[in-house]
């Protein structure tokens, strides 16, 4: 039986399908969702040929629990697994993995949307792109700190 | 107290771990004013103003955070995953 919230921060790649296959066999699921975030080749007008991920280690697995926690109980899932790359990253390499099995797609689409929210504003990862230009560290968006206001009925 | 540094400050600062005994106002605000004695890049990049986050035993944490001996206190730049 799969737990209910795990989270997974490693310098290897995931697979999306062994992931899935955690899931199989569980009859009370209706409806699963998996976001993949991956490497992109731009970004804000530069070519971007690497990227480098730094974190907080212990720090970062409370808080991505944290957010799979407070997912599980505002949307009512039946799991939540979060998987988070670090180190070096080629272009299209996936970076980040949410899923979230629930009994209906609302829930399911709603609460992987909120979880990359939550991750991008709380998450202690800092990612460094190298670019033409050479090594440059990214500014924190302002689009994801109002991304995040919509969600919140959900509780810290 | 043991203190870490991550992302571009650790870069900046050129370090990414110390230890130092609780500063004599033993808050996170009082931790802030003692770095930024150290004058230059320190001074710098924890002014008043500027955009960090400080977590204290890996929680985000306000000024007025208390700090104990056995605090592990971390600062950073606003985060950029996902």
């Amino acid at each position: 039986m799969h737990a209910k919230v795990s989270v997974a921060v490693q310098t290897g790649d995931f697979d999306i399908a062994a992931e899935y296959a955690r899931l199989a066999g569980d009859t009370s699921i209706g409806a699963v969702v998996q976001f993949i975030g991956r490497v992109r080749d731009q970004n804000e007008g530069s070519t971007v040929s690497r990227l480098m991920l730094e974190h907080y280690p212990g720090m970062t697995e409370k808080v991505l629990d944290n957010i799979g926690q407070r997912a599980l109980i505002r949307w009512n899932l039946l799991s939540v697994r979060i998987v988070h790359r670090i180190g070096p990253l080629d272009l299209a390499d996936q970076i980040v993995l949410v899923q979230v099995a629930a009994k209906n797609r609302e829930a399911a689409f709603e609460s992987a949307h909120a979880i990359m929210d939550f991750l991008k504003t709380e998450a202690p990862f800092w990612k460094q792109e190298a670019t033409p230009e050479g090594a440059r560290w990214l500014d924190a968006r302002e689009h994801d700190e109002s991304a995040v206001q919509r969600w919140s009925d959900v509780k810290k | 107290m043991h203190l870490l540094y991550f992302g571009r400050l650790r870069q900046e600062f050129g370090l990414s771990e110390e230890n130092l005994a609780p500063p004599s106002v033993a808050t996170v605000a009082g931790l802030l004013a003692q770095l930024r004695a150290r004058g230059g890049i320190w001074a710098e990049e924890l002014a008043e103003g500027r955009i960090f986050r400080v977590a204290v035993d890996q929680e985000v944490a306000t000024p007025d955070m208390p700090l104990q001996a056995g605090s592990e206190v971390a600062i950073f730049p606003p985060v950029t995953g996902g």
